[in-house]
């Protein structure tokens, strides 16, 4: 049984990455359809639209970030796989699940901000700065997530 | 570190000296245009809406025609354009200009209606190029295309459908006109769905001939010509070559205006300028000799632009305080370096009156995070070698956009020195390169402590720092207080929470939960426990109590009171919200050891080290951008919602003076001398 260990650990790195990936490119693209309603009628808000439409792209970051410090952790990388144990092995998934929900969630909830934003470029561009600052409220949840992700697989003894 | 102070001015001068006055205030662009005085009998306002307009419209027909010649030869503009900025002119080339401005005027005019011939000749040909290919099937005919007739006989042409012969016009007459004694059908050309015929009959017969074949889908051709359809196209063919060379005239015509190019920006902003003298000039009073002109301008040029007009005209001028109740215009002046936080402040809102600019406070917590959340040495040599190169590149950039640079200028700095002090340098790619290619691992040492080893070590300092942005916060809320004479104010709402917080926090140091945190222990002596304790409770006490001072019912004070103390909730979630300082500054450091990592599992030849450097470039370019927009973005939000939000509330009026708008060139500014 104890072979199961290292494949809870990867299907950890897994659940990280694509939840929070998945949400990640939903959001995204949630806000590029507004973007592209923007540059239609004013092609020159492009680079500030482009701005906020990246906005929700961080969640699929910091899960890339809590899957390659679970790969590297467990060997996966560069040979030499751990012998780890089911509880190890669970733990690692469970480290893993705060940036994959809260990431995906806060993703989708942070593309739809980032529309309403783009909304507020269209009509006050010279508002871009605090256009900017609503979706970034939202991302703080996802900050927090990841925080809570990376202390836990980092601090978990393989 | 402040507001700008502003005083109210006016002036009352003849009306001779208007247009000079006017002119040098302009020029100047110092004073916000207020109202000064009501209208009433004496003093009468001017109605300047239509020369307004007219020099907008002159204005407008400049900008067409330099749109039009950019579309003819299309200036050339490098990458950079939109940092180049407006081109600077003297006051010289400014006045040559204005003398011609009637001939470039008409300069404008001409490139239009060229312009417009050019579209004009462009649709000619389409149109000629229609014709001769409805001639095309007629070629044959060697006669006019048209209805003629002799004594006795028609002459006529048309189209039948697809697939019509002779011997089947002849079948159909039979048919459907017996009487019809003679015809004589001639086939000009055949296509897959019309065949063109021309038909030669008495003239008595022709109707019932038409009429006949019209059943069967006979038509006549839409236009008739004079001459043989021969002819006819080698007319057309030498309209479409005049057309063509008419069109090449007039490319080059316009070509030869290139030239006029600058002079034509030039002439468009001075009547942009004009047209708003004449709005201004609509707003100011006048009576049958003088006029009146006010607003508000910096104390600090109010004396000198007071002096210069006294000096050399009839005027009155009038410089004074503001009322007690007035919102002035603000402008924002602080020291070289902060100064170009101002923007970050404004996007937030300027202070209003009775708040004080917190711009310069800011700019070093600022910098200082910018730095943290992006960590890595490299990118911060990257950022701010660009930043430098193009502020120093482009001297002639716009204000705004300058401040901006030189912002991302010194955050870029800032970045160097935390990325030393953590040991990022693009991430971990010492240690990738020097054991892909020379077998042996070096780290660079970090100055301080690698984050990725020791998470629980900054994300403690993360904390430390933010309670430090927010007690600054709270200390500006606690100046202004005491500025204003609110003492109550000032023990209530700051001391009581400086107690509180700082109780809690001593008492939270030598707890457990601290120590396992951060994996040490903390004892205090025992009276500094007791004064934790005795800070905490007496602070939590006075919130409770003094928190609802303004309300009579004691119950209701208290349940206030209650609600108030409820907002320490508010101050651990804008702690912990600092933790973003750790997360971003690992985001990057983390995702530059994924893209070098990546890197690194390539083979160790020619080809495996070129794509390394290909990912090398491409990764951490795309690394550096979104981590660049992360560290501004939360940076902004940590200033904006944690530090504004303990004293800053914003919502003033930006200074909008009477000065020359100009959109492409710019006249060295006059000074007072």
């Amino acid at each position: 049984m104890s072979e199961l260990g290292i494949v809870y650990a990867l299907l950890g790195a897994a659940v990280a990455v694509l939840l929070s990936g998945t949400g990640s490119a939903i959001g995204v693209g949630i806000a590029g359809q507004a973007a592209s309603g923007v540059v239609t009628e004013d092609p020159g808000k492009f680079a500030k639209v482009l701005i906020i439409q990246l906005l929700p792209g961080t969640q699929g970051l910091y899960g890339l970030l809590i899957g390659f410090i679970t790969l590297s952790k467990i060997g996966v990388l560069g040979g030499g796989l751990a012998d780890l144990s089911v509880q190890t092995g669970l733990l690692i998934l469970a480290a893993c699940l705060p940036i994959g929900v809260v990431g995906l969630l806060s993703a989708i909830a942070q593309g739809k901000t980032a529309a309403a934003a783009i909304g507020i470029v269209a009509k006050k561009p010279e508002q871009f700065g605090k256009a900017m600052l609503f979706p970034a409220m939202v991302e703080t949840y996802a900050i927090l997530a990841l925080l809570i992700s990376f202390l836990a697989v980092s601090g978990i003894q393989v | 570190m402040a507001v700008v102070k502003m005083q109210k001015i006016s002036i009352c001068a003849l009306k001779k000296n208007r247009k000079a006055i006017l002119e040098k205030l302009q020029s100047l662009g110092v004073l916000e245009i207020g109202r000064v005085l009501d209208e009433d009998a004496d003093f009468r306002r001017m109605d300047t809406v239509g020369k307004k307009q007219g020099f907008e419209k002159a204005a407008a027909s400049v900008d067409q025609s330099l749109e039009i010649l950019d579309r003819y030869i299309p200036e050339e503009r490098s990458m950079f354009a939109a940092l180049e900025g407006k081109k600077l002119i003297t006051p010289e080339e400014g006045q040559n200009v204005q003398e011609e401005r009637r001939e470039l005027l008409k300069t404008a005019k001409l490139i239009y209606d060229l312009d417009r011939e050019h579209a004009e000749q462009f649709a000619a040909i389409t149109k000629l190029m229609n014709s001769i290919e409805s001639l095309t099937p007629w070629l044959a005919l060697d006669v006019p295309l048209k209805a003629m007739k002799t004594e006795r006989a028609v002459f006529f042409p048309g189209t039948m459908p697809g697939g019509t012969t002779a011997e089947k016009v002849y079948g159909i007459l039979a048919e459907k006109a017996p009487e019809v004694e003679s015809v004589d059908v001639h086939i000009i050309s055949q296509e897959q769905s019309t065949v063109y015929l021309a038909l030669i009959c008495l003239s008595e017969e022709a109707g019932a001939v038409e009429e006949a074949l019209r059943s069967e889908g006979f038509a006549r051709p839409s236009q008739a010509w004079d001459e043989t359809p021969a002819r006819q196209k080698e007319q057309m063919e030498k309209q479409i070559q005049a057309c063509q060379g008419r069109i090449s005239e007039i490319e080059g015509q316009i070509k030869a205006l290139a030239d006029e190019r600058e002079r034509l920006k030039i002439v468009a902003d001075y009547y942009r300028v004009r047209a708003d003298k004449y709005e201004v000039l609509g707003e100011l009073p006048q009576s049958d000799r003088t006029f009146f002109i006010g607003g508000y301008i910096p104390a600090s040029a109010a004396r000198k632009v007071a002096d210069y007009l006294t000096e050399r005209y009839d005027c009155m001028v009038d410089v004074e305080e503001l009322e007690e109740d007035e919102e002035p215009p603000v402008i924002l002046k602080n020291n070289p370096f902060s100064a170009n936080m101002e923007g970050v402040v404004e996007s937030y809102g300027l202070p209003v009156k009775g708040e004080i600019d917190p711009t310069t406070i800011m700019s070093f917590f600022y910098v200082f995070f910018f730095g943290m959340m992006l960590s890595d040495a490299a990118y911060g040599v990257i950022v701010a070698v660009v930043c430098g190169i193009l502020v120093l590149k482009f001297p002639r950039m716009s204000p705004g956009m300058k401040k901006s640079l030189k912002l991302f200028f010194y955050c870029g700095l800032s970045t160097i020195v935390w990325g030393i002090l953590f040991g990022g340098y693009f991430g971990n790619i010492v240690d990738i390169v020097s054991a892909k290619f020379f077998g042996t691992t070096i780290t660079p040492p970090a100055l301080w402590f690698v984050p990725l080893n020791e998470p629980m070590k900054l994300l403690l300092y993360s904390l430390l720092f933010g309670v430090i942005h927010l007690f600054t916060g709270l200390a500006i809320k606690g100046y202004l207080c005491i500025r204003d004479g609110k003492i109550m104010d000032f023990f209530c709402d700051v001391v009581l929470w400086f107690m509180l917080l700082a109780g809690l926090i001593l008492l939270l140091l030598p707890s457990d939960l601290f120590a396992s945190i951060a994996q040490m222990e903390i004892v205090f002596p025992g009276w500094l426990n007791t004064l934790a304790k005795a800070l905490a409770i007496i602070g939590a006490a006075g919130i409770v109590l003094m928190s609802g001072r303004s309300n009579r019912n004691p119950a209701l004070r208290i349940a206030l009171g209650a609600y108030d103390l409820y907002n320490i909730t508010g101050w651990l979630s804008d702690v912990l919200s600092y933790s973003r300082l750790l997360a971003l500054g690992l985001a990057t450091g983390v995702i530059a050891s994924v893209i070098n990592q990546m890197g690194s599992m390539l083979p160790n030849n020619v080809i495996g080290i070129i794509c390394f450097i290909l990912i090398f470039i491409v990764g951490h370019a795309m690394n550096l951008a979104i981590n660049l927009l992360g560290a501004y973005v939360h940076t902004n939000r940590l200033q904006f919602v944690e530090f504004f939000g303990k004293f800053y509330e914003g919502g003033g009026r930006p200074f909008h003076p009477f000065r020359e708008n100009t959109k492409y060139a710019e006249i060295k500014e006059e000074t007072l001398s």
